[in-house]
């Protein structure tokens, strides 16, 4: 089994369409949004959903006002802020709430409960291009980064149910918990980026971060001919030994009329981009290959090309 | 008053506008970074950066020699951060949030303060007039809230005695670093695109702010492209679009060269500065509003 992770450290570079257009081209690939806060690729496969599960993760305190004796330990131990103190009495903010215990634990008056938290959804779904994992953390929760493992695990558990040997998944921008998740253990990072000061900044740590995990690397330059220096700039940095250079992609208003049709920019073209990305995708599976010849089939992802 | 710069999808053009506003503002003025994960303003304003602190969290170090192996402190932990394997006590520095429970349920005393580093706080002046703040995280590290909260912390502590307006760059998304970055705002200012990804994030993003019940405003970037139903979305829900800057290649370019948009091009720099007594006006009317409701 290959997983292969789409990620960009910087938002709005393009990972979401290209990876759409992966899974389109891959064709068999169990499919994988591990964006869980602010998922979009849903937008484009339009997944039916056979699997729908709560996602509860961790716990939150509440304080029962009745019980509350108002002595203010709980706010004066708390490291996050969350207890206030208003006219109305004692109060915990739960999206500041951490969940750690600590005034639940230490409550003289035992008046705070710790009910489970209830994060958000996740789903296994049918697409035209496969199964997909995927979910919708709720509006301001938190543990994105352990519901980022949940699906990774259930992609997983699918694949070798289904016999299928690729996992694709769209992750996350930054390089924060919900990224760390998504790469433990993964095969191979495809780090999307553009020729802007943001655009390679962003690269630079997202690349550290794959490094830091010894996860093999290789840059899409998208939006590359808006600025060509810069696009140079980037595959000359790459050249330097730090990732597999895949393609420079040029802009291409396709890629918007396409999501607006709800279609890849596979589907919705044949040809120009397109074809610099069918291209883009036979390089990845490569690499994956080469990559993973010694110590795994070398087969893997031939049937996908 | 502090306007937050927040969009919930990524690239919609956050950056672009919070270093535009912070060019315009009509009063002094404070640009702060707190997508620490991946900071971005300071390339487009250029600071001259004068201080420099690591931002820490405190963590359990363990004393075996005072150690009962008792498991009080594992048992407590809700991270998974501290264990007992027979008679080892093992930490996990990287999963632990920080809430000291553990050292105050060591009935040993067994467990003192250490540091896990989060990142840095850097500060400094953009162009001799524009204050600025930033954090950036340590990259391998996991938690970026309490980094943001640090570089707030800073914040106050040194322009408590300015009146200086604040100009937050918030990161992406609808959790809690979103959540966290936007918290100590009077005003929202909610930057999206006119694509259906730019409109779905646009709508989790209302509904993950909605309950703070702070005003917000919209602004459409690469306005011209995609569809109209972020249009129809702001007009039911009430959000006053305040800006729309066009699809438009020079300022993909500009960008592109590190340009702050508002100052590379002169058309820009009007729409910026008529945003910003209306920004003023947004957050007034609300706060009246507030005192109207405690009164």
């Amino acid at each position: 089994m290959s997983e292969i992770v789409v990620i960009s450290g910087k938002g709005g570079t393009g990972k979401t369409s290209l990876t759409a257009a992966f899974a389109h081209i891959a064709a068999d690939a169990i499919i994988c949004d591990l964006d869980v806060d602010a998922p979009d690729l849903h937008l484009i496969l339009q997944p039916e959903i056979d699997v729908r599960e709560n996602f509860i993760s961790g716990h939150e305190a509440v304080i029962d006002p009745a019980a509350c004796n108002a002595c203010g330990l709980c706010m004066e131990m708390c490291r996050f802020g969350a207890v206030s103190n208003p006219p109305a009495g004692y109060h915990i903010d739960p999206l500041k709430c951490e969940g750690c215990k600590v005034c639940v634990q230490f409550c003289p008056a035992g008046a705070i409960r710790f009910p489970d938290r209830h994060c958000g959804e996740w789903f296994i779904s049918r697409t035209r291009f496969g199964p997909m994992v995927h979910a919708q953390l709720f509006p301001g929760a938190e543990n994105s980064g352990r519901l980022v493992a949940l699906l990774r695990k259930k992609a997983r558990d699918l694949a070798r149910e289904s016999g299928r040997s690729l996992i694709l998944s769209d992750g996350a921008p930054g390089i924060g918990c919900p990224v760390i998740s998504s790469l433990s253990g993964t095969d191979f990072a495809v780090l999307v980026t553009e020729p802007t000061p943001s655009g390679l900044h962003d690269l630079e740590r997202v690349a550290e971060l794959c490094r830091h995990f010894r996860i093999p690397t290789g840059v899409i330059v998208n939006k590359a001919d808006l600025n060509p220096e810069n696009t140079a700039g980037i595959q000359r940095w790459c050249a330097d030994g730090r990732a597999e250079f895949l393609a420079a992609l040029p802009y291409d208003p396709a890629v918007t009329e396409a999501m607006v049709q709800r279609q890849t920019v596979t589907e919705f073209s044949a040809d120009g981009l397109s074809m610099d990305i069918r291209h883009t995708w036979r390089r990845i599976v490569e690499i994956g290959n080469r990559k993973t010849k010694s110590h795994k089939a070398t087969d893997i992802l031939k049937s996908s090309v | 008053m502090i306007v937050a710069v927040a969009s919930g999808k990524g690239g919609t053009g956050k950056t672009t506008v919070a270093a535009s506003l912070s060019w315009v503002w009509d009063r002094p003025v404070t640009a702060v970074d707190l997508d620490v994960e991946e900071p971005n303003l300071h390339l487009f304003l250029n600071p001259e950066l004068t201080g420099r602190q690591t931002a820490t969290l405190e963590v359990p170090v363990a004393d075996e020699s005072k150690c009962t192996y008792c498991r009080a402190c594992a048992d407590f932990c809700q991270f998974k951060a501290i264990s007992v394997l027979g008679s080892v006590l093992l930490t996990f520095p990287e999963m632990c949030h920080g809430c000291g429970g553990c050292m105050a349920v060591c009935p040993e005393k067994a467990l003192s303060s250490g540091v896990r580093e989060l990142g840095e706080i850097l500060w400094g002046q953009a162009d001799g007039r524009i204050g600025f703040f930033m954090g950036r995280l340590r990259v391998g590290e996991a938690m970026s809230p309490p980094l943001m909260r640090a570089v707030t912390a800073k914040l106050s502590e040194l322009s408590a005695a300015d009146q200086a307006d604040v100009v937050i760059d918030a990161p992406p998304g609808t959790s809690c670093p979103a959540i966290n970055a936007v918290l100590p705002s009077d005003l929202i200012l909610l930057v999206t695109e006119p694509t259906p990804f730019g409109f779905y994030d646009f709508r989790l993003a209302h509904e993950a702010f909605r309950p703070r019940q702070k005003p917000m405003a919209a602004i459409i970037n690469r306005a011209g492209v995609g569809e109209r139903s972020i249009y129809d979305y702001c007009r039911s829900a009430n959000i006053p679009i305040l800006a729309e800057i066009p699809f438009d290649r020079r300022i993909a370019e500009a960008y592109s060269r590190g340009r702050i948009v508002a100052e590379a091009l002169p058309e820009m720099t009007s729409v910026f500065a008529g945003l910003v007594p209306r920004l003023r006006q947004l957050a007034a009317v609300d706060a009246v509003r507030e005192e109207a409701v405690h009164v």
